[in-house]
Order: structure tokens, then sequence, then C-alpha cells
């Protein structure tokens, strides 16, 4: 019973709640919102014990939808897609609190806005229906963009219609892909329809030179997203003028998703194109560049929420080269690097956000010292900083280790280049620290901040309590995946 | 029920929803001969066209009910679902003008009860447009349109634009009337009939030659400038700006999904065996697509950047068309439904803002709409969203039917065009989003007087309500449009007796 409502009725719920948000009287919004989220969250708890590992795509709901084209609603998870629905509805509730106060205007909007964006978000990783996929895909653009532009900083304009371009430049060219594919499979097998296994079954006649087209046009869309450099532009800027939930959120969900569709479309669909020489060459060499460029840029930024950014760059960098190894460790590591990203990443924006609203700077310079006014927030930052570095006892050292030791195996130059990436994010996070926390407490606007308070402290502990379960205890997380991890490789890999 | 049109009961049948409409403009114009200076004046005749636009779709409506089927020898007029789709479609941009209007000519002081009569007239011609089963027939329905529509873009008397816009439009609009003409008189010098399905039989068994490829891109000259293609599409942001905002939002509309229904059935009836003019509306649209979104990029005017968007929309129509095929036309019926009701709801909020003269309403000047006017905003914002192709909304499910059926005829690479055309309008459709929800107003009272007027308010709900409907369960109008397109087709076989001209 549980199993065939589940999904819809988390694409639903948030929908029902963002249509009574936004009716609602400002000061009452957040209340609602908060409960909504939580519900949400409460009614996806139960997935994780009722995810059968080795049960491939579980939870399935499957509706006619547009008849005359073979379109359908078909939703369903496995155990790549589940950790994302997961992440997704465990943030939620944390970004309506994270917003209680930096959040002062139009309130209702924005926390309707959310909800909306919570149900794209998890509508993007259910859909097993190309067209559902690719209008959860767009429809989750519109909340952000209003976010970023109504709710964001003083740059907020550009950087919403930037980011809303890039990605949609991308996912135009996918939409032309997924029609080829549409009418291709439809002429082949008589059967025109979107579904996913349809598709996937049905691909292995395609012409060679078209197959390298339509993954070009799935490429571009992912890689904007991830996003890999040299599409990573709009990436510093969203980030930066964004709310702090927006920025939880783009950091936590939005950039998996272009990982997410490399792990679920590009790689299943054009194996023999993604596996051939020159495409290794590309997408290892710019997840290369990625974690060095990004980290290398990150430690110059004088803005922390865009050193966070750009640390991101270098993340993302290390899920696509344990994706590509295509090995057993490196692509459970880029799943679970895709979640701790989430979290640690997620952390810090919260905290960057939380000293923001009593500095009113986000500058590394405006700070100094402040350990010894505000020791908690100093406390947890250190600790989610050590956790993004990959320091061993955190989840970041689960991840990126568990990436290097598959990887090694199939790139082991690329792997040994990659490793320096450890080095700079320790480099750059570190001399971060001790410039906001421990040099001398020179500025005297630093000596009156406050600390943080029990709400803040209810929005950090979930997130610490998860980075150190993940890296002392990975195991219920690994077991999940290891079955849609194994099947993703002989899809691609046939032995 | 089979309609044999030698027949003249039958043939009167076939007419009926023309002859409904006829005699509903006797009847205003006699109506407005007696009474024609007042606001109730005004208002009766706006109620009597919203009458006879109903119950012309009704007549409409029972012939399609009633399975109309054609009997006997080609005839002058077509029975078949895309004039009836199509009749709707038109008498729809009608209704949905003239609710527009009520506010807006009352309050420009357009007392003149004749813009409804005009608004009539026009739309019989475009019926006999779409139903035209014989050259002669879309001609005359296209002057019938043309002619009316230029009072109509020169009807704010008092403004100088509005002549401008009305003389610019008639003279490049005879010259183009010229064009098609002549591009007819070749294809009956080739073919020696002006019958759609004789010429389709013709042009079956070989019979071309340079005449009647000379006729051919005469005719798509004619259709193209109707239309508003690039490179033909000169005269448009001109007359867009200066006509009256409601007739702008006819002619936007309206007079372009006639000459595309037109054109969709002299090209699949006559033509399709002639396939030397896709590859001249390939390029017409991919010329049409890139020339239209780089200039309204352009646009700081939002009725400007309006024609220019209708101007890059013809554009993914022609797409439609370059594919072919059946699919092409149902993806045509379907986007023009959709756009139909976006731009319809875009130029609504316009006339609301605007006065005198809308042209001056910059972009900017929607600044903070949102807070003021909530579902203002909202209607606009659904609107642009869906012109910008944007999931969710009708605009896209066009879009995706065009898409479909462009690659579908192995066109590709002009999808992939169409596509990167629509990343291009979101540089000019977002800024109006921008500017309603995230600037501030520049006055408390920027929009105190922004007034659509009740009937104007029902016109904008319905379109939005309409756009989103369309946009999650588009089933109904999806199967309607499939049959419609399949309803027009080449002449099946090439070796059907040559008879001549049934007129």
């Amino acid at each position: 019973m549980y199993a065939r409502w589940v999904l819809t009725a988390l694409l639903a719920w948030p929908l029902v709640a963002a249509a009574v948000v936004l009716f609602l009287p400002a000061p009452r919004a957040k209340y609602v919102a908060l409960f909504a989220t939580l519900v949400e969250f409460a009614l996806s708890v139960p997935l994780w014990w009722e995810f059968a590992p080795a049960g491939g795509m579980q939870f399935l709901a499957d509706y006619a939808w547009i008849a005359p084209w073979g379109i359908r609603y078909t939703v369903g998870v496995d155990g790549i897609s589940l950790f994302m629905v997961l992440l997704t509805t465990f943030l939620m509730p944390l970004s309506v609190l994270g917003s209680w106060s930096y959040i002062t205007k139009q309130e209702p909007g924005f926390y309707a806005l959310l909800l909306v964006l919570t149900t794209g978000m998890i509508g993007v990783f259910v859909a097993l229906d190309l067209f559902l996929f690719y209008v959860m895909w767009e429809v989750m653009l519109i909340p952000m963009y209003f976010i970023i532009g109504v709710w964001g900083g003083e740059n907020r304009l550009y950087a919403a219609i930037k980011f809303f371009i890039y990605t949609m430049f991308g996912s135009l060219l996918m939409l032309v892909a997924i029609l080829v594919l549409y009418l291709h499979v439809g002429q082949a097998t008589g059967t025109y329809s979107f579904a996913y296994s349809h598709i996937l079954a049905n691909l292995h006649n395609l012409d060679n030179s078209l197959s390298w087209w339509l993954f070009g046009a799935f490429f571009l869309a992912f890689a904007i997203k991830v996003p890999m450099f040299p599409f990573h532009t709009w990436l510093p800027d969203a980030h930066v003028e964004a709310p702090t939930a927006g920025s939880v959120i783009l950091a936590g969900i939005l950039l998996k998703m272009g990982t997410y569709g490399f792990l679920r479309f590009a790689l299943p669909f054009f194996p023999t194109v993604a596996l051939s020489g020159t495409v290794q060459v590309v997408i290892v060499t710019l997840s290369l560049i990625g974690i060095i460029y990004g980290g290398l840029v990150a430690m110059v930024q004088p803005d922390f929420k865009k050193l966070i950014a750009y640390s991101s760059v270098a993340h993302l960098g290390f899920v696509m080269l344990g994706i590509w190894a295509l090995t057993l460790q490196s692509v459970q590591g880029a799943l679970l690097v895709m979640i701790n990203h989430g979290i640690s990443t997620g952390a810090l924006f919260f905290l960057v956000g939380m000293i923001y609203e009593r500095r009113h700077s986000r500058l590394i310079e405006a700070y100094g010292g402040i350990a010894r006014v505000v020791p908690l927030f100093a406390a947890i930052l250190t600790i989610v900083s050590l956790s993004s570095i990959g320091l061993p006892g955190t989840n970041g050292f689960v991840g990126e280790f568990l990436i290097l030791l598959g990887a090694f195996r199939t790139y082991p130059v690329a792997t040994a280049v990659a490793t320096t990436g450890v080095i700079i994010a320790a480099a750059y996070l570190l001399w971060a620290l001790q410039r906001v926390l421990f040099n001398p407490l020179d500025k005297h606007e630093n000596e009156k901040l406050t600390d943080l308070t029990p709400r803040e402290l209810v929005v950090l502990i979930p997130l610490l309590v998860s980075i150190l379960w993940i890296g002392v205890y990975p195991k219920p997380f690994l077991t999940r995946m290891e079955p849609a991890a194994r099947q993703l490789i002989e899809q691609v890999h046939p032995k | 029920m089979s309609l044999d049109l030698s027949v003249s009961s039958d043939l009167l049948l076939v007419l009926l929803p023309e002859l409904v409409l006829t005699a509903w403009a006797m009847v205003l114009l006699l109506f407005v001969a007696w009474r024609h200076h007042t606001v109730r004046d005004l208002r009766i005749a706006g109620w009597l066209t919203l009458a006879a636009l109903l119950s012309t779709a009704v007549a409409a409506w029972w012939l399609w009910y009633n399975l109309a089927q054609p009997a006997g020898l080609p005839a002058m007029l077509a029975i078949d679902d895309f004039r009836w789709v199509t009749d709707w479609l038109f008498l729809g941009c009608a209704a949905l003008t003239a609710l527009i209007s009520f506010k807006y000519l009352e309050r420009e002081a357009l007392l003149a009860p004749e813009y409804y009569i005009l608004l009539i007239f026009a739309t019989l011609g475009m019926m006999l447009m779409s139903g035209g089963e014989d050259l002669m027939v879309i001609f005359l329905g296209l002057e019938l349109m043309s002619v009316a529509v230029y009072v109509l873009a020169g009807f704010d008397r008092t403004s100088p634009r509005s002549a401008e816009a009305a003389l610019k439009y008639f003279l490049l609009g005879a010259f183009a009337s010229g064009f098609l003409l002549y591009g007819i008189a070749l294809i009956y010098g080739a073919t020696g009939t002006t019958n759609l399905t004789l010429i389709g039989i013709q042009v079956g068994l070989g019979g071309t030659g340079v005449m009647l490829y000379a006729g051919v891109a005469l005719l798509l000259v004619g259709f193209a400038f109707k239309a508003a293609a690039v490179p033909f599409h000169m005269w448009a942001p001109d007359v867009y700006d200066g006509a009256p905002t409601p007739v702008t939002a006819f002619m936007a509309t309206g007079v372009k999904a006639a000459a595309f229904a037109a054109l969709f059935r002299v090209l699949t009836e006559a033509f399709a065996h002639a396939a030397a003019w896709q590859e001249i509306v390939w390029w017409l649209a991919v010329v049409t697509m890139v020339g239209g979104n780089v200039l309204a990029l352009a646009q700081r005017s939002f009725k400007r950047m309006l024609a220019y968007s209708s101007v890059a929309h013809a554009g993914y129509l022609l797409v439609a068309v370059a594919s072919g095929k059946s699919t092409g036309t149902a993806a045509f019926i379907v986007y023009l439904v959709a756009y139909t009701l976006m731009t319809v709801g875009a130029f609504a909020v316009l006339a609301a803002k605007g006065r005198r003269g809308e042209s001056d309403v910059l972009i900017d000047d929607f600044a903070g709409l949102a807070t003021r006017r909530p579902w203002l905003a909202f209607a606009l914002a659904v609107c642009m969203l869906s012109l910008l192709g944007f999931p969710g909304t009708a605009g896209f499910i066009g879009k995706w039917y065009i898409l479909i059926a462009a690659t579908g005829a192995g066109q590709n690479l002009l999808a992939a065009i169409l596509v990167l055309a629509s990343v291009v309008s979101a540089g000019y459709y977002l800024p109006v989003i921008m500017a309603m929800y995230m600037k501030p107003e520049s006055s408390d009272q920027a929009h105190g007087d922004v007034r659509l007027g009740r009937l104007g308010e029902v016109a904008v709900a319905a379109a939005v309500v309409a756009l989103l409907v369309f946009g999650v369960w588009p089933n109904r109008l999806l199967e309607l449009a499939k049959t419609a397109g399949e309803s027009v087709h080449a002449p099946a076989a090439p070796a059907a007796p040559r008879t001549p001209p049934g007129n």
C-alpha cells in the first residue's frame, strides 16, 4: 500500500501545501511551511526501511497521462535515486528553518516557492518517463529563478537570468534529443513511448553518428547543471546572490541533478559513446580541471560564499571522475559524495548565512578571531569544514576515498592528480578558517556578535549527526547503493 | 452526412457558418445605421457580436458533429475537420478580441460600433481562407479579411500613429495581394485550374514546369507577407505598434492564423508532390526564427517586443509547415490555440496598462506590478512563460508538437535551431517577469489606473486557465488536432480522371 502511493504523495503534498501557504498571512506562512516539509520528510523516511537493495526500481506508480503521445506518469526509485529523494526531503525542513529570520519580505511567496521547488526536485529524481523528467527538470527552474531574483543579494537580477538561461540552453537541446530517441525507438519497435525502460531496452541499433549527437545534447544539459568546467560560470553568481536557503538547495540538490542525469540517462543510453576514448579523455580532463582549478580559485576568493561555491565545482569534479571510472567503489563513492556534498556544503552555506545575518558581510576579511566571541559557531564551522576537506571520521573522507580507490584502477594518473585536490581543499578551507575564526580579534564590530541561537542549532545538529554517522558507519548507505551501482556498471560495460 | 456542392441545398448547408455570420453582420449594420452615438450602443453592438460569433461556432459545430463529408466532384469549398477547427479558432480570436475591446474603446473614446462589424467581416474572410478549396475563394477571403483589418488598424482616427499604421499596412498589403494574385495566375496558366485538388492531381502527374514553380514562389511571398515572416515582416512592427491594442492582438493571432491555415491547405492539397517549396520554407523558417528573436531582444517597448515576438512565432509555425505531413498540420493547430491564448492575454494586459498609444509602455514600466496587482502580474507571467514554451503551459505542448513533427520528418537541424531560438527568446520574455516581480515600483501611483474591465478580466482569466489546463492535460485538444490535421491531404490517386473544375 505505502509502496504504491508514497512517491505520488511526495510529489503532490508540497503543491497542496504551497497553495495553502501562498494565501496565509505573512507571520504564519513559515510555520505552515515548516509543518509541511516535516510531514514530507516523515512520509519519505519509511522509504529507507521499505527499500529492498536488490529490488531494482521500486515504489512504482504508473498511470496514463497524455495518451496520444504515449506519455505516462511513471515514477519509481532505485539505489541511485533513493538517496537523492531522501536528501531532498531532509534538507527542506532545515532550509525552511534556516530562512526563519533571513527572509523578511513576501514570506508566503518565498515558502510557497520552496515547496513547489520540492516537488520539482523530487520529480526529477523519481521520473521514469522522459517527458515527465523533462517537465520536472524545467519546472524546478522557475521557483529557483524567483528565489534568487526576488530574495537575493544586490546583483540578483543578473544572477537569476544567467542561471535561467544557462540551464534552459542545455535542457532544450536535451529536449530535442529526447524527441529523436522517442521517434527512433518508436519507428524501430512500433510502440511510441517515452517510458525510460522502453527506450533503454530498444536502443541497441542506434546509428553511430546519431548517438554521438544525442550524447552531446544530454552531456551539455547535465554538464551545465553539474557544473563541469567550463560551464560553471553561472554557479558562483547564483550561489552568492541567492538567499541562504536558495544556496543550500542549489548546492545540496540542484547540482546533483546533473550527475544524476549522467548516471540515469547519458551513461546507460549511450555506453559506446560514453566509453569511447575521446569522451573519456574529455570528461576526465574536465573533471580534473574542475578539481584543481575549482580549488585554486576557491583559495583566492575574498567572499566566503564564493569560496564555497568554487569548492562545489571541485567536489563535483570528484563525482564525475568516480562515475566515469565505472568501478564499483568509484560509483558508490560518487553516490556518497553526492550525498555528502549536500550535507557538508549545505551546512557551510547555513553557517555563512547565519553569520551574515549578524554582521551583514560575507567577506572573509571582515571577520577574524571570532572564535572567542562565538565559540559554538566556531566549533561547528570547524567540524563542517573538516568534513568538507575529507578528514577521516567524517563523511567526506569515506566518499572521496572510495572514489580515489576505485578510480585508481581505471585512471591511475588522473587519480594521482585528483588526490592533490584534497590537499588544495585543505589549504583553502583551513586558511579561510584561520582568517575568520582564529586571527587576532581586531575589528570591534565583531566583538558583539552573538552565538548560535537554539533555532540555528536545531538546523545544524541534524547535519552534524549525518556527517558523523556517514563518516563512522557508512555501511547502510553502501549496501543500498551497491546493487544499483553494479547494475549500472554491467549495463554500460557488459563483460 | 454527405454533401454534394452541386446541389444548392447542400451548398447552403456547407456555407452555414459563413451565412450565419453574414446574417449577423447585416443585423449589426442595420443596428448601427440608427444607433451609433453612445457608450450604450457600443456595448449592445459588442454583445451582439459575441452572440454572432457564438452562433457561428455552433453552426460549425453542428456540421462537425454530423460528420459532414464531401460528395461528388471537387468543388470550391472544403468540408473537413480542418475547416471546422480553424473556424473555431478564428471565432475564438475574434471573441477574445471583442472582450478586451469593450473597455478599451470606451476609454479611448472610439465610440463607433462599426468596429465590431469590421471584426466580423475580417473573421468571415478568415473562415473563407481556411475553408477555400479553390485559389479564387482563398483570395476572396484574404481580401475580405485584409480590407477589414486595414480599416481596423486605422480605427483610432485622431492618432497619427494609427493612421500611419493603416496606410503602411494597406500599401504593402495591396502589394502582397498583387503577388498572390499573380502567383495564382501563373499556377492557373500551368495547370489550367484554380481548384486545389485538381492542381494536386496535375502536379502529381508530373505536369510541372518553371511557370508552376514561379507561381508557387509568388504564392509563398503573398502568404509570408500576411504571416509576417522574415524578410517580409518589415511592416509588422510599425503596424502592430500603431494600431489600437485589441486590433494588434487580432492581427497577431487571427490574421496570422488565417494566412497559415490557407498556406497549409494550399501546400498539402495542391503541391504535396512538388517538393521544391520545402526548401524555401525551411530557409524562411530559419531566418524568421532567428531574425524575429534577435530583433525582439533589442526592444524596450513592450508592444514592439510583442510585435517582433509574433514574428518569431511565425517562424516556429513555419517549422510545422516545413515538416509537411499531417503531423505538421496538427502541430500547427495546437500551437495556434496556445499562441492565440497567450498573445491575447499579453495584449490584454498591455491594453489595460497603456494610455493613448501603448507604444510608450516600456517593459520596465511593469516594475512592481506584482505587489500592486498580483493576479494581473500572475496572468502576464503565465503568458510570458507560455510564449517562452515553458512546461506546464500550453505553449510548451505546442512547441513540443512542432518539434515532434520536425524530428518526425527528419528535420533534426531545424528542431535544434528552433530550441536555440527559444533560448534567445528567454532574453526578452524574462525581463517582463523580472520587472513585475523583482523591481520596485517607480512611484506609488505607477499602477493606480490599470483597468481591464469586467469582460477583459473574463477574457484574460479564460486565456490563463486554458493555457494551464492545456499545458497539463492536452489530450482532447491533441486528438482534435490530429483528426483535423489528417483531414487535409494530397489527392489520393494521381490516376484520377482529369475533370474540368467543378464550378
